[in-house]
């Protein structure tokens, strides 16, 4: 149909993904029996019909061009009846039939470019760091305090052997937002990275009052610092309360907060999502501050890299990061891993109460 | 010499390089070469040249594209406009290699040719559209062999999301593909028209491994469960007893279990499970995935409220329901949504998320009106809490005086 006659279409929704699977997993639907992981990056899933599949993991930067997506199609097609998926960590997974077509793959897959791993072995308690969940940035936001991909790139650069093998005692979990508003929600992290303003918004009355809705600014403060301006009409801040959230600038373009001296990274540990062992849990601050330094942000990896190791060596098997850190105290932590316990670290928000210690039960 | 040097820095390295693939669209698409050169001056400059969006939209929606403005429109004119389109994708991200090349072809025809696979919420993000293209690259995706609709934004359903599910994963106690499907073509109207105060997330993990964080994320997770026993393959318990050895079942399996429910015996080489002390935290059947399986009565809990930071502090969500079946088409489910946005748009503030809402009334004035008002009946129940609450300020209503008064009359 030319495009002049078709008639416009909505509200026809997403693709019945039952027409995307791979014919063997729609014979074998809901009745896998187990699964193991074979090699790094390989996963065996075997059906109660006898069935197998291989799942072959390769680590994704998230963006990607056309012609990229194009050459995952060729692969699929080449080596899996042309299904796949992603995982909801930006891993593209291939679905095998053909056993002795994995090593094909992996080969295609790192001339190409791409690294196969970030899986997980918890049979044997051998853990990959599998990609990191992250944000725009300032690849195409407009209240980032950081940049995403830079960071995450130069992490996993680091990271890399961690996400080729499997040498860690337990998951760890890495995401990263680039401002507090967290389209990456990273605060259930193993390892969060937090971009962060330090300084109060410039707030731009001569144009406030013809782009901004006032009540809904004030509002928008979650610790009251913003109120109206008579004389403007637009709004005053009270510096002295202001936390830098940036949630104003996200309601009012006159308010903007980016500043390239008082943005950059804090990082946040021992939060996690399942329920294994213990419950969900948020991350707590670790490091407060480290400043934005594209395009490697050295403090920031580094940072990361120490946790990471004074984690490996520490943890007993299956250990999270917050299981560790809950075993040997926050004291330990600290100790460890070097980095200084500041009054940044003392809550002062809505549920600060909780955090603070009632027993006098130290570790010195 | 490079006009990125900066960026060239982030091709180097082991790790994809997202550089790359800029690079990669820029050699033959406009737009991408000045985000290219953007980006660079982002880096140079420490701090993003992006403007707010104010409103773009197709036409019939309101949400799903997020309008976006490069601040330096004369020195990148290709970017000037340059708005996100959220594209719905399959659930379970499960594609094939053809549904993967239509999406590329029409977004080479009118896009940046740069996308996301994918964006926070699940959603295939196409990074880069002017306006004016906005409506035709859409209608192309609607009219695809397999064709593709826009996803949620603003203050509406976001785009429900899913975990692989039964697809591919033995430890998922319902369908959460088919439910998630579901809930996603029921509410089309409520996720392409922002109606609501905020956002409201739906997630479906099928095991309390949660692997889509939805606990952490959504407004309503729903974490799949099961009631009855753990169920257990001896035979198989003793292959990985001969493989790992008694001593790391002990240590790594039975010690681990946070109730203590488990006792292994090295010389049947059996494990013994007291189910009525189980909590199903997974990590024994995560261990031991050919021996132990979750029991066969399956179901869900939901949990509301979830979201990060903004305004009142991030909020893991809390049990509503500790066990539903999860039977298609899911009415009781749809029901309780339908009720839940009700209350919530009649007596939510503007930008108040669904849990922000229940903190500042209370719990159990949400329970109340979904029994009185909406006909639900949700009953207190011990599972709701971590433990009772510690301070007596307890509301007490009328009819539970009059209820009082004739049960302690007598």
């Amino acid at each position: 149909m030319s495009e002049e006659k078709r008639p416009y279409k909505t509200d026809f929704g997403p693709p019945d993904y039952r027409l995307l699977l791979h014919p063997v997993i729609k014979k074998n639907y809901g009745k896998w029996k187990y699964h193991e992981v074979i090699r790094p990056g390989v996963i065996k899933r075997v059906a109660e019909s006898g069935d197998v599949v291989y799942i072959v993991k390769m680590g994704t930067p998230r963006l990607l061009a056309t012609d990229t997506i194009r050459w995952i199609a060729d692969l699929a097609e080449k080596y899996c009846d042309g299904y796949l998926r992603w995982t909801s960590r930006y891993n593209v997974e291939f679905i095998l039939t053909d056993e002795s077509k994995i090593d094909p793959l992996i080969k295609e897959i790192e001339e190409g470019g791409f690294v196969v791993g970030g899986t997980w072995d918890a049979t044997h308690a051998k853990y990959g760091i599998t990609n990191i969940v992250h944000t725009q940035g300032w690849i195409h936001c407009h209240t980032p305090a950081t940049d995403a991909s830079g960071i995450v790139k130069s992490v996993m650069d680091e990271l890399i052997d961690y996400f080729k093998e499997m040498k860690l005692p337990a998951f760890c979990r890495i995401s990263l937002a680039c401002c507090l508003n967290m389209c990456g929600a990273v605060h259930c992290s193993d390892i969060a990275i937090l971009g962060i303003h330090r300084l109060p918004p410039v707030v731009k009355n001569e144009k406030l009052p013809k782009i901004c809705e006032v009540p809904s600014t004030v509002a928008s403060c979650p610790t009251l610092a913003i109120r109206p301006d008579p004389k403007t009409k637009g709004v005053q801040v009270n510096e002295e309360r202001c936390m830098y959230c940036g949630n104003c600038y996200t309601m009012c373009p006159a308010m903007p907060m980016a500043d390239p001296e008082g943005d950059g990274i804090s990082l946040w540990v021992g939060g996690k999502v399942s329920n294994a062992r213990s419950g969900p849990a948020f991350s707590k601050l670790a490091v407060p501050f480290l400043p934005n330094t594209p395009p490697r942000w050295p403090e920031t990896v580094g940072a990361i890299r120490k946790i990471v190791e004074t984690y490996a060596e520490g943890a007993n098997k299956h250990e999270r990061l917050g299981e560790w850190i809950e075993r040997i105290g926050w004291e330990k932590f600290f100790e460890r891993t070097g980095i200084e316990f500041t009054d940044k670290h003392i809550d002062d928000f809505t549920l600060a109460q909780v955090t603070l210690r009632n027993t006098s039960q130290f570790r010195w | 010499m490079s006009e990125t040097p900066l960026l060239d820095e982030l091709e180097k390295g082991p790790w994809p390089s997202f550089v790359r693939e800029i690079k990669k669209a820029a050699a033959k698409n406009e737009m991408a070469r000045d985000h290219l050169r953007l980006l660079e001056r982002c880096y140079k400059d420490k701090r993003t040249h992006w403007k707010h969006g104010g409103i773009v939209a197709v036409r019939g929606y309101g949400g799903g594209v997020i309008g976006r403005y490069c601040d330096l429109p004369e020195e990148y004119p290709h970017v000037a406009e340059y708005h996100t389109i959220r594209i719905n994708m399959p659930t379970g991200w499960f594609y094939t290699s053809k549904a993967l090349r239509d999406i590329c072809d029409v977004w080479d025809k009118y896009g940046s040719g740069l996308t996301n696979f994918h964006g926070s919420t699940g959603d295939i993000i196409l990074l880069g559209c002017p306006t004016k293209a906005l409506e035709p690259c859409f209608q192309d995706l609607a009219y695809l062999e397999i064709p593709f609709d826009i996803g949620g934004s603003g203050s509406d359903l976001r785009t429900p999301t899913a975990c692989m599910g039964p697809a591919l994963c033995e430890f998922a106690c319902f369908d959460t593909l088919d439910f998630i499907y579901e809930m996603t073509m029921e509410f089309q109207n409520e996720l392409h028209r922002p109606m609501w105060p905020y956002k409201f997330k739906i997630k479906a993990s099928g095991c309390p491994n949660d692997c889509v964080a939805a606990k952490a994320r959504a407004d309503f997770s729903v974490i799949g469960t099961w009631k009855d026993e753990i169920q257990i393959d001896q035979e198989a318990v003793k292959e990985y007893v001969n493989e790992l050895g008694a001593e790391r079942i002990q240590k790594e399996v039975v010690e681990l279990c946070p109730t203590k429910c488990m006792k292994f015996d090295p010389n049947t080489k059996e494990l013994e499970i007291d189910n009525s002390n189980c909590v199903r935290c997974m990590h024994c059947i995560n261990k031991l995935p050919k021996a132990l399986r979750p029991g066969k009565e399956r179901g869900a809990t939901i949990l509301i409220g979830g979201k990060a930071t903004f305004v009142d502090s991030a909020f893991l969500s809390w049990v509503l329901l500790p066990f539903v079946e999860m039977k298609h088409p899911y009415d009781y489910i749809k029901e309780l949504l339908r009720a839940i946005w009700d209350w919530w748009d009649e007596n939510g503030k503007f930008r108040e998320r669904f849990g922000e809402l229940i903190r500042r009334v209370g719990m159990w004035r949400f329970l109340k009106a979904m029994k009185e008002e909406y006909g639900i009946d949700i009953p207190a129940d011990v599972r709701m809490v971590e433990y009772p609450r510690t301070n007596p300020f307890v509301f007490w209503t009328p009819e539970d005086r009059e209820e009082a008064k004739r049960r302690w009359r007598k």
